[in-house]
């Protein structure tokens, strides 16, 4: 038994086991990059498609060949789509986001602990598949009779289900912004003679910022990288979006209806995989951007 | 600016309690309309499903036609043994991340270059583990689409929520319970083990419940890994398990309630639309009790160690 | 003989399971146990196969698929037959992957893959369905030509009023790429000629585009037979002739594809047994007919791999 162990011994005993455990998983996240770097980048070095062609070409169709034997690869409708789908997404959470957080923290602070935020966190837990559900049941109706459309599909549709489901990660995120400043500034601030609002707006909001930002970014990775429920309403043409209710398709939609149609290591396969690293790259630097965000946050605050 | 004034002036008094109030305003409505989301979708689900989930069968039948017909049985089983194999793995290899991290870890490249790992990890879209899993298990190790290939997706996306949860919870036990272990003599690893875990336990498994639920309801991540069909028989009395008609076997293809959900949203049939809400209904009260089993067991476990 | 074999397949089946338990099994498929063993004694005893089969592919002929699976299983209780309806374009790549053992196809698998792999399959020709046009409820064109079909879905003719119909914008509905309905309703309407009109949105499943049809206005897509459903949409005549299977086995109607179901040529042997039992008369003198598809004995035509068609 482990009594029986030297001291010296069982320590290291947990070391190992310990180690070994953070060493398994840095080694499959580093073999998951290399891998999706690996396949993503043979697409331009192996099978020679161009990388300029796929960040600024119009037209995607993997089914059908141009004169140079390669499929149409210009992966622009995607990128575009995906960044609309997530700007419009935040546009719509962010006010609603901040707002209630506002509220459940400054002005009923007792009932935003108590009802409000119970209540939010159950929206995280609802499966993406089911916002996708009623989007596709309510939503894309709704946009067919509002605006007298015929599929109701598209950008916008998208960006409101995503918008719902990013919201309690954001409204979450900036309620603890908020109670993390310190009670002292707004103290201070009433003593000053500003009313709450003020006080909110110049003292409280300024000195969360960092965390609100924090907040807004890892929404927007969630937006960007959402795939499901996105799918079952935005239409899933991959053309540039003329209008906000033309059907469009991200590169995450993409993925989900093109992957494993082409047989591993062709030209069309490769091509999916350089959409997934680019779906990697920008969660990468989405990390990135929060972290620059903490530390100027640190900075600032001394 | 206003403060710099001695001088109040009345009408900018009275301009800015109405700023306030009208901000008050507003924020209420928001507050108001956010509720009025959630509750609505809640009982959108609820109100169209909950007739499908109380029908004879639904439970207790296994799909039939491609999943427009018949009950989920095999779903729901296939999602609940996704998740119990997701966290025999996930649970050891968190546990142990997390207690080097906050243990051992000396602070320097080897904690920074695991934490990166691990938060990489946690931003990935869901469908670029998925893409990874279809390759490297299903493909390259010859798993093909079963309920492995898929709970070892969902073990990729499970660790980082499960270490950063149980990092919290090790990082909340009071230092001075550490020192007074070590100056007892008792090796790092022991007072690990036998008090750091122990006093760090209700929160540990309030946090593995809770994402418990997130596992429940991924699809992207399944949808090439365990795939999108399960067997059409299954055996729940065999042991046997190198049958494909048992249900315990793991190299068998099984499908989620969630991707049951994903594949049969567009059907038009009348029934399939049935089931596709009675199954939305079903992941969602089995997700929402996921959320009060942790809080319940979190609580009771607290009680308990506070009690002794 | 026959006893030793079975001992000895008892013994592999505990052994795998024990294999399995104590997580060696993990490299091997636990399946192929099974499988293998029954490859021995299948010769003796056709009735007891027992492995697991499963399919991926076209979901217009799934459905055919899956009821046959139900018999196959009802008469070979240690068979496990599952599977869905991916598209003929995810069942060729994956059958010639072998993450599944049963690929099928509205098309030859020489249009989606590449020539090594189809040399490694079998084609099994199971049946022959006819897809057509189907329009809304409220449109009231009830026949267009080929030509019209090629201005509609390559998008020269976006209003119905040039083809017959009101003033109204034609909403083009498409299938996925990978979907052998859309390469066999492509390949008769279009030939030869590349295609890049998308349409106002591509689905990923016949059952998708009944759904879509029936709740939305001016709206054109393609389905095969066995999906039309009156209640829904119209399914409309092409070239003057109506869809229906007896026009589509002498070639009067011109769009229809063989239903292909290709497995391995080193497949096991449930998969072979299954195979076989689709090809038998039981499925083929009634369940294919019952189902909306026609027998492949009953056409009068063939098709081969190119598109060429020719009197048998």
């Amino acid at each position: 038994m482990a009594k029986q162990l030297p001291k010296r011994d069982l320590e290291n005993v947990g070391l190992g086991v310990t180690g070994a455990c953070v060493a398994l998983v840095t080694l499959v996240v580093a073999a998951l990059i290399f891998m999706v770097a690996q396949k993503g980048l043979s697409a331009f070095f192996k099978d020679g498609v161009s990388i300029v062609e796929f960040f600024t070409g119009t037209k995607w169709d993997l089914a059908n060949t141009a004169e140079n034997g390669l499929p149409y690869t210009g992966a622009l409708p995607l990128i575009v789509t995906s960044f609309a789908v997530m700007v419009l997404s935040t546009l719509i959470a962010l006010p609603i986001a901040i707002g209630s957080a506002i509220f459940a923290v400054e002005i009923q602070p007792k009932f935003g602990s108590k009802v409000f935020q119970p209540l939010i966190e159950l929206l995280t837990g609802i499966p993406s598949v089911v916002f996708g559900l009623i989007g596709f049941h309510v939503v894309v109706g709704l946009m067919k009779s509002v605006f007298h459309v015929s599929t109701g599909l598209g950008i916008l549709p998208g960006a409101i289900v995503l918008a719902v489901m990013i919201l309690p990660t954001m409204t979450t995120l900036s309620v603890d912004g908020l109670r993390a400043v310190p009670d002292s500034y707004r103290q201070g601030s009433l003593a000053l003679g500003y009313t709450r609002w003020q006080t909110i707006w110049h003292v409280v909001l300024k000195s969360a910022m960092p965390s609100l930002m924090t907040a807004v970014i890892l929404g927007m990775t969630r937006a960007f990288g959402e795939t499901l429920a996105v799918r079952m309403v935005i239409g899933g043409i991959e053309a540039m979006p003329t209008s906000l209710l033309s059907p469009a398709s991200t590169i995450t939609t993409t993925l989900t209806t093109s992957m494993a149609v082409y047989a591993e290591g062709s030209a069309q396969d490769d091509v999916l995989w350089a959409l997934g690293l680019l779906l990697m790259g920008m969660s990468l630097i989405f990390i990135l951007i929060i972290h620059l965000i903490g530390r100027k946050g640190a900075k600032a605050r001394g | 600016m206003a403060s710099t004034r001695i001088h109040i002036d009345e009408a900018r008094l009275g301009r800015v309690q109405r700023q306030d109030r009208i901000a008050t305003g507003v924020l209420t409505a928001i507050v108001a309309i956010v509720m009025l989301i959630v509750v609505s979708m809640v009982a959108y689900i609820l109100f169209e499903g909950i007739s499908t989930l109380f029908q004879p069968g639904f439970l207790t039948q296994p799909a039939r036609a491609n999943g427009t017909q018949g009950g989920v049985l095999y779903q729901l089983f296939d999602s609940f043994y996704l998740l119990l194999i997701t966290l025999i793995i996930s649970v050891p290899i968190s546990l142990g991340g997390a207690v080097f991290l906050v243990e051992y870890a000396p602070d320097g490249p080897i904690r920074d270059i695991a934490s990166t790992a691990i938060e990489t990890l946690s931003s990935l879209p869901s469908i670029v583990v998925g893409m990874f899993g279809f390759l490297v298990f299903s493909v390259q190790l010859g798993w093909k689409y079963s309920i492995i290939s898929g709970a070892v997706a969902l073990t990729m996306f499970n660790i980082p929520i499960l270490v950063r949860v149980i990092q919290q919870a090790l990082e909340d036990v009071p230092q001075a319970q550490r020192d007074a272990c070590l100056a007892m003599g008792l090796t790092r690893w022991e007072a690990t083990l036998h008090i750091l875990i122990p006093e760090a336990m209700p929160a540990i498994v309030t946090g593995i419940v809770l994402s418990a639920g997130r596992v429940f309801g991924e699809a992207a991540a399944l949808l090439f890994t365990s795939g999108m069909s399960s067997p059409v028989r299954l055996n729940f009395l065999s042991f046997n398990l190198s049958s494909p008609t048992c249900a315990w076997n793991v190299f068998r293809p099984g499908e989620s309630l969630a991707v049951h959900i994903y594949k049969i949203y567009g059907e038009g049939s009348p029934e399939a639309q049935q089931i596709v809400w009675g199954t939305a209904a079903l992941l969602m009260i089995c997700v929402l009790l996921f959320n009060v089993v942790a809080r319940i067991v979190g609580k009771q476990l607290a009680r308990r160690m506070t009690a002794e | 003989m026959l006893d030793q074999a079975y001992s000895r397949r008892q013994f592999l089946g505990l052994a795998g399971g024990l294999a399995s338990i104590v997580g060696l099994g993990l490299v091997g498929c636990g399946g192929s146990n099974a499988a293998n063993t029954a490859a021995e004694g299948s010769a003796a005893a056709a009735e007891s196969v027992s492995g697991e089969v499963t399919y991926d592919g076209a979901s217009s002929f799934q459905a055919l698929v899956e009821t046959a699976a139900e018999k196959f299983m009802d008469a070979n209780p240690d068979v496990s037959v599952s599977g869905s309806g991916n598209g003929s374009g995810k069942g060729l790549t994956a059958v010639a992957a072998g993450t599944v053992t049963i690929g099928n196809s509205d098309v030859f698998a020489e249009t989606k893959l590449e020539a090594d792999q189809v040399k490694n399959l079998v084609d099994h020709e199971v049946a022959v369905v006819g897809m057509g046009p189907v329009v809304s409820k409220n449109v009231n064109v009830d026949d267009l030509s080929l030509e019209q079909l090629k201005g509609i879905f390559s998008g020269q003719i976006t209003n119905w009023k040039e083809v017959g119909g009101d003033d109204a914008k034609i909403v083009v509905l498409n299938r996925k790429a990978g979907s052998g309905t859309r390469a066999t309703f492509e390949a008769a309407v279009f030939g030869d000629e590349a295609v890049d009109f998308k349409g106002d949105a591509e689905l990923d499943k016949s059952g998708d585009v009944q759904t879509q049809m029936g709740s939305t206005d001016n709206a054109i897509s393609y389905l095969d037979f066995s999906h039309f459903d009156d209640s829904k949409f119209n399914a409309i005549k092409v070239e003057g002739v109506e869809p229906k299977s007896a026009n589509v086995t002498d070639d009067s109607f011109k769009i229809w594809a063989t239903e292909h179901m290709y497995c391995s040529k080193d497949a096991d042997e449930a998969t072979k047994a299954f195979l076989e039992f689709m090809l038998s008369d039981d499925v083929q003198g009634k369940l294919v007919e019952e189902q909306g598809f026609i027998p492949v004995s009953a056409m009068k035509v063939v098709k081969d791999a190119s598109g060429k068609v020719s009197a048998k």
